[in-house]
């Protein structure tokens, strides 16, 4: 028996798992339109490689990664690529974000896809693949996988961590996956340890969910995977949170697992990552929960892109509906419009009423019972938190290491005074990311100015000094011809006294060349253009030059070319 | 006697070399304080605290010359910050001076001459042309400080805001309402 470890803090809020988690998932309908978000990952959006009118097969590439964290998106089925413009999106600020529509065909015909023998090419190559295949963690945080294992030539996993947790109330889709498809997760977990090469591989599944860990009990009977119970607490199922209770290493503050030799990735990860090895089909669908106020709560395995209201649809929503929640009731987003779509990172919907999900009670003033700093599971100060977030003192916030929030909503949960602690840490956060930005912003903008003030300076010293020496130039021709001129006379006054004078040759001849020679210098000062050249301007007056002549031929003698000559 | 006298004259000579040779090694180059005013400085450059840029009134502040309260781009965070730093009460903008939203200068295309006045007037170099060619705006590197608006003979130059994406998007600042009190008849006294 593995000695387990345990995070600070955790709350125990009522699971309602036993709604969904009976009935078998079933597979959505294929619906009207498919909405595909061009940013459904952690890092750069994806880039898009069709355009309306396009038709696309199921499992086409619409959109490559751009950028090393980033991963590709494909086409859900087969159909016409209606548009590519802005959709809402899930996302909390309901902001519209580019998406790719696709109107299906119903014939759901597949592009040409094969099993990839992984084990016989370069991990760096597999790594690539996983990008190309859209692969990115399913557990919610949709941070690329082909990152999460591109590990350093000093990097040693010791632990792969696959995370059955599944700690959020409500939510049954790791569960429903695990009893359903063990074998093939195992398939996907095999994937994984060839790629970290890990000492120990453990499966950690909390204890409300026997029925999985059974099932993958009996899957890993033939390997040295380890499915290890744990306690229900949430939010165990956080990625630190695991690790810590796995195998008691903390991961440091700003610091990821890989750094201390753990790599985590989730269940419905490595069986995404299942079946594009054996079947060669990247990520297009998902395990999703419908649960709440719904007749049939249920799972539905749902295409990317798939309209939230067809999924409701499905489980039969129940009257005295008020709103819905796209997540967990602990960390989801409140969501208003059901248009919009399935992301990657999408696990569940959840319909609320006012029975289940009464209306928040009204909040009241911090008493300092530090209650949440005891149920917090990162072990932070969240009172303290929320009075320089509410102060809007981001940098003390920052000093109390505001960036190790994971946002679990424990805080609030065990709140005597209902104050809404995440909505604080979720301003103050992304204030100081806007901050961050601005600064960035900032010093370019120095930087730039900076370098143009250095060009301005530059250019005015270039100028005087060019003007400096053509000043000097001319003084000094101005002087020969003077001088030049002055002895000139000087001979001719000499002849005038004297007609029997010869004029010394020589001297006149010198006198002569000085004049030459300074006038020379004179119309060496502005020079025409077409002197003092570069090897490459001659070449290219050559090219012109000889093109002209072409030209000119050709005018000579009209009728052997169609084309009017150009003038160059 | 003696002795000591020559103890305290070598201890002078030592320590007056170590000093001698610190204040050249670790001569401080300009005022420090001015780089850190401008680190505060939102570098726009735009010149609407009435000095031609940011460091000259970086400097200017750092010689007690200008008030705290002359940035409007930086806002009042920016001045709380430089309040903080210089150890000085905080002061608001003056009457008219304020901070304005965020905004990027766009040209329009179609009336643009090509007379490259703006280009000569933009301090971050963001805009990109050339005699008689049209001008165009780099957005990116455009710090909105409205400093191209002026010179412009044919006035195509005009202020955008930026609008709102998901990139930018920030939670907002968590509003509610407080809990009532039950009973209103039982109100504390006050005073």
């Amino acid at each position: 028996m593995r000695r387990l470890d345990h995070f600070h803090g955790g709350i125990h809020p009522d699971e309602h798992k036993l709604e969904s988690s009976e009935l078998p998932s079933r597979i959505a309908p294929l619906p009207p339109q498919l909405i595909l978000s061009l940013h459904q990952h952690i890092g750069a959006g994806a880039k898009v490689q069709v355009q309306a009118g396009d038709h696309v097969l199921k499992g086409q590439l619409l959109a490559s990664a751009q950028g090393m964290v980033s991963a590709a998106i494909h086409a859900p089925t087969s159909g016409t690529v209606t548009a590519v413009r802005p959709h809402a999106v899930p996302h909390p600020s309901q902001l519209p974000g580019l998406c790719v529509h696709i109107e299906p065909d119903g014939k759901d015909q597949w592009i040409e896809h094969a099993p990839l023998a992984y084990r016989a090419i370069p991990k760096s190559e597999l790594l690539a693949k996983l990008r190309e295949a859209g692969i990115v963690g399913l557990g919610g945080a949709t941070f690329p996988t082909h990152v999460k294992y591109s590990l350093a030539p000093d990097q040693r996993i010791q632990t792969l961590v696959i995370n059955g947790a599944e700690c959020e109330p409500w939510i049954t889709t790791d569960d429903r996956l695990m009893r359903e498809r063990a074998a093939e997760i195992v398939r996907g977990i095999e994937v994984l340890r060839h790629l970290a090469a890990p000492a120990e591989t453990l499966i950690g599944i909390e204890d409300n969910k026997p029925q999985a860990i059974a099932a993958m009990r009996a899957a890993c009977a033939d390997s040295d995977i380890e499915v290890v119970i744990i306690p229900t607490l949430y939010p165990s199922g956080g990625e630190k949170q695991l690790i810590k209770i796995l195998t008691g290493k903390e991961v440091p503050s700003g610091g990821r697992p890989t750094g201390i030799g753990v790599a985590c990735s989730n269940v419905a990860t490595a069986f995404a990552i299942h079946r594009f090895v054996d079947y060669g089909e990247p990520l297009i669908s998902r395990q999703m929960t419908v649960t709440g106020n719904v007749r049939t709560p249920q799972n539905i395995e749902v295409l990317i892109g798939t309209p939230l209201q067809e999924l409701v649809r499905l489980a039969e929503p129940l009257p005295g509906v008020t709103g819905y929640i796209l997540g967990g009731p602990m960390m989801g987003v409140d969501i208003e419009d059901l248009r919009l779509p399935v992301v990657k990172g999408s696990n569940c919907i959840i319909v609320k009423s006012a029975k289940l999900f009464p209306p928040a009670e009204p909040a009241m003033p911090c008493i300092r019972c530090t209650r949440c700093a005891a149920a917090c599971p990162a072990d932070l100060q969240p009172q303290e938190l929320h009075w320089f977030s509410k102060a809007r003192d981001f940098g003390k916030a920052q000093e109390y290491n505001l960036f190790d929030c994971i946002e679990c909503g424990a805080c609030a949960y065990v709140c005597p005074s209902h104050i809404p602690l995440v909505q604080y840490f979720r301003f103050a956060k992304s204030e100081i990311w806007q901050r961050e930005r601005e600064s960035q912003a900032a010093e370019v903008a120095r930087e730039r100015h900076e370098f143009r003030l250095a060009r301005i300076e530059r250019e005015k010293q270039e100028k005087a000094e060019r003007l400096a020496q053509k000043e000097r130039e001319a003084t000094a021709a101005r002087e020969a011809i003077t001088l030049a001129q002055a002895l000139a006379a000087k001979q001719a006054a000499k002849q005038a006294a004297d007609p029997d004078f010869e004029p010394d040759n020589t001297q006149q001849m010198r006198i002569n060349a000085a004049i030459e020679r300074a006038k020379a210098q004179v119309a060496a000062e502005n020079p025409k253009n077409t002197e003092v050249l570069t090897p490459q301007q001659q070449a290219e007056i050559a090219e012109i030059e000889a093109r002209r002549a072409k030209l000119r031929e050709a005018a000579a003698h009209p009728g052997a070319d169609d084309e009017p000559p150009k003038h160059s | 006697m003696i002795s000591a006298l020559w103890v305290m004259v070598g201890i002078s000579l030592l320590l007056g070399a170590v000093l001698g040779y610190s204040a050249i090694k670790f001569k401080v180059e300009g005022n420090p304080l001015v780089e850190k005013i401008d680190a505060v400085l939102p570098q726009t450059q735009c010149g609407q605290c009435g000095f031609p840029g940011c460091k000259p009134y970086a400097e200017a502040i750092a010689k007690g010359e200008a008030d705290i309260n002359l940035c409007p781009p930086g806002g009042e965070e920016g001045i709380r910050k430089l309040a903080e730093l210089l150890g000085v009460d905080y002061k608001p903008f003056g009457e008219g001076a304020g901070p304005r939203a965020k905004a990027v200068a766009f040209i329009d295309e179609n009336t643009c001459i090509g007379c490259t006045l703006c280009l000569q007037a933009c301090p971050v170099d963001a805009i990109v042309g050339a005699a008689k060619q049209m001008h165009t705006i780099i957005a990116s590197e455009c710090t909105g400080c409205e400093l191209c608006l002026a010179p412009c003979p044919v006035d195509c130059i005009s202020m955008m805001g930026l609008p709102e994406s998901i990139q930018t998007w920030k939670w907002p600042y968590p509003v509610y309402t407080l809990a009532q009190p039950k009973n209103p008849t039982r109100e504390m006294p006050t005073s």
